[in-house]
């Protein structure tokens, strides 16, 4: 039973982190570029629905996505489009000004304090006369995950839009060459990551320990070692990563080392990007003189 | 000679002047605790915010993991120094054994500096960044469950620390290793090896075509940057009575990031400049910025450092950059006369390098001693009439 229970865990919070990578992943892919303002984008989430919750829980989440997917725009145009082209260490380090920037202003609009939404939980469901106990907000966060993900893979192959973002990862000036317009698909991106952030945003927040404003710090920065564990660039090297970082945080976290599992994540993205620096299912890119 | 001597030994000519006019004032008169420690902290913010511009400004990799390095000095430090003093029954403010530990903490942050900087051989970039990111979070995650009896877990290390009257002999030994610190990364950049790490940032394949050794030094840029930054540590621990794990967190690596991009990365003396007026800031804001206003300053600062990056790398600006900057700023100031047949003589002499055939055919056929004219004018002259 403790197996199954860390199984779900598992895909559970994979699920979450496969969603966040996405976002990490398209964006490396198509624009070139780490967006540390991801994480961010997570907790302007958390802070859309906690004001919307007591409208109606719906509206606060499609709020949360249509508002995230604006500040995604937003931070895409100010402060990366004038810097394409540039050295890719000054784009890193406006991508983490940009975060701290997001950061700061949360702080002063939630005053230091922690905001949450009335219920913390959703309930459980029990199985096997009460021996397995799953919450609510686990197996949605798990149908929700799946769904995205098979979705976004629809997306990508079959839609038009979708087959000009891989044509723009894989060329960006043979892609314009083929008519394909290089700033809407990168505000594209940007838009869907941010959308994905946000939902991701808005399973996390069923939690006691509600939305302050490193709510997506840590989610984002792990969230992109799992993007890198499965191959940043690549899609479903996103998803996979991401299962295995919720897999590794589950089952650590069922042991006595669980105060240590940050640690163990950050050592294991090392260690990956040490041995295979492409990830699991990353494409190896020759470097030309 | 002045040139020269405002070149290279300026910085240190002032922070000595600094340093001496510091001492006088705290021992003839009785300072401000709170201005000994305002000293104290920019000497540690100096020391940071030069040896990450070492590694960011002059091997061109982002290290978000200096706080990480810090912490390593600051806890190992601290925890030797408390083992020293117990065990022979010292005073908390024995310099001998502040210098132990700043050998021990430098030498120790250099150790994991080694092994960044075996990821830096694989790595660059935005991998690298994330490599460091993820070693600073894990020395927190370790050094904030470690146990009680060892570096004191969550609530701290309980280290030996200067009183706050003593805090001037801190802070002036602070000055005296800003003084070290720039003495060994200014000379190491003046040299043969500084020269391989600024090649390596601007082309490592080139570079290594040259016969650089590309892997000795990334690892020497990383663990030099790593020793320093475990000498701040040691500093930072010897002002606080407890080193707490939860302030060297990736906000902090962010904010010694922030002071060296504002300086100027890739310029030595801007962080100096950046690290002295920031940390000053930083100090008077938080007595005038208190509640609910101190927050402003973080945003003030972020939306500075994306501005300042913005402007300093964004390609469509290239032309507004030219026009408006602090050198043309400076030049309109100090000399609002400027002659205009000097660019031009230059401009000139450029348009006329001698190619190869000219230059021989000068050697063969002119062999005429000209004390009159420009050599160089000449040799235009000629080129152009053929």
């Amino acid at each position: 039973m403790e197996f199954l229970t860390i199984l779900i865990n598992g895909l559970s919070i994979g699920g979450i982190y496969a969603m966040i990578a996405l976002g990490y992943t398209m964006v490396y892919g198509i624009a070139k570029m780490l967006n540390f303002a991801h994480g961010d984008i997570i907790m302007i989430a958390g802070y859309t629905i906690v004001l919307f919750f007591p409208v109606n829980p719906i509206v606060g989440i499609v709020a949360a996505i249509v508002f995230c997917a604006i500040a995604g725009i937003v931070i895409e145009k100010v402060a990366y489009k004038p810097l394409r082209g540039a050295s890719p260490l000054a784009v890193l380090i406006t991508a983490i000004g940009v975060s701290k920037l997001l950061q700061s202003a949360a702080l002063i609009y939630s005053k230091g304090a922690i905001k949450g939404v009335p219920i913390t939980t959703l309930g459980a469901i029990e199985l096997f006369g009460g021996n397995l106990k799953i919450d609510v907000i686990t197996l949605i966060t798990i149908v929700c995950s799946v769904a995205i993900m098979v979705a976004l893979t629809m997306f990508i192959k079959r839609s038009k839009t979708g087959r000009a973002m891989v044509a723009v990862s894989e060329d960006k000036g043979a892609a314009q060459l083929m008519g394909i317009n290089v700033n809407k698909i990168i505000t594209i991106t940007f838009i869907i990551g941010s959308a994905l952030a946000a939902v991701a945003g808005a399973l996390m927040i069923f939690k006691p320990q509600g939305v302050e404003p490193t709510f997506g710090a840590m989610p984002g920065i792990k969230a992109f070692a799992a993007a890198v564990i499965g191959g940043i660039g690549s899609i479903p090297g996103a998803m996979v990563g991401g299962i295995v970082l919720g897999f590794i945080e589950a089952i650590f976290g069922a042991t006595p080392l669980r105060d240590y599992v940050d640690a163990i994540e950050f050592a294991i993205l090392i260690i990956v990007l040490l041995v295979k620096p492409t990830g699991i299912l990353g494409k190896k890119r020759r470097e030309k003189v | 000679m002045m040139r020269r001597f405002t070149k290279n030994y300026l910085n240190y000519t002032i922070i000595t002047l600094v340093m001496v006019v510091f001492a006088i004032m705290a021992l003839a008169t009785p300072m401000k605790d709170s201005t000994a420690f305002l000293f104290q902290k920019i000497t540690v913010a100096v020391i940071l915010a030069v040896s990450l511009n070492f590694v960011v400004g002059f091997l061109g990799e982002l290290s978000l993991g200096h706080a990480g390095f810090m912490s390593i000095g600051a806890y190992l430090g601290g925890k030797l120094s408390l083992v020293i003093i117990t065990a022979f029954g010292l005073e908390n403010n024995n310099i001998l054994v502040l210098i132990v530990a700043l050998i021990v903490g430098a030498l120790c942050a250099a150790a994991c500096g080694v092994v960044v900087g075996f990821a830096a051989l694989r790595l660059r970039g935005d991998y690298l960044a994330i490599v460091t990111l993820a070693f600073g979070e894990i020395v927190r995650v370790i050094f904030t469950n470690s146990s009680d009896s060892s570096f004191g877990g969550a609530l701290g290390l309980k280290s030996p620390s200067f009183s706050k009257r003593e805090m001037y002999i801190l802070a002036i030994i602070g000055f005296l290793l800003i003084l070290f610190t720039l003495f060994v990364i200014q000379n190491l950049l003046k040299s043969k090896t500084g020269r391989a790490i600024t090649a390596i940032r601007d082309n490592e394949i080139a570079a290594k075509a040259m016969g650089i050794d590309v892997t000795k030094h990334k690892l020497m840029v990383f663990v030099i940057a790593a020793a320093f930054a475990g000498i701040a540590g040691v500093l930072f621990s010897y002002s606080k009575p407890l080193v707490e794990a939860k302030s060297f967190g990736y906000n902090y690596s962010i904010e010694i990031l922030i002071i060296v991009v504002l300086g100027g990365i890739g310029s030595i003396n801007g962080s100096i400049i950046s690290a002295t007026l920031i940390t000053i800031l930083n100090e008077k804001l938080t007595v005038y910025m208190t509640g609910d206003n101190a927050v402003y300053k973080d945003l003030f600062y972020a939306i500075i450092l994306v501005l300042v990056v913005i402007y300093n790398n964004a390609p469509g600006l290239k032309n507004f950059r030219e026009k408006y900057n602090f050198k043309n700023l400076f030049a309109k100031i100090f000399k609002p006369k400027h002659d205009p047949s000097k660019i031009k003589d230059d401009a000139a002499k450029w348009d006329v390098v001698p190619t190869k055939i000219q230059m021989d055919e000068v050697l063969s056929t002119d062999m005429v001693i000209d004390n009159t004219g420009d050599n160089n004018a000449d040799i235009g002259e000629r080129g152009g009439n053929k």
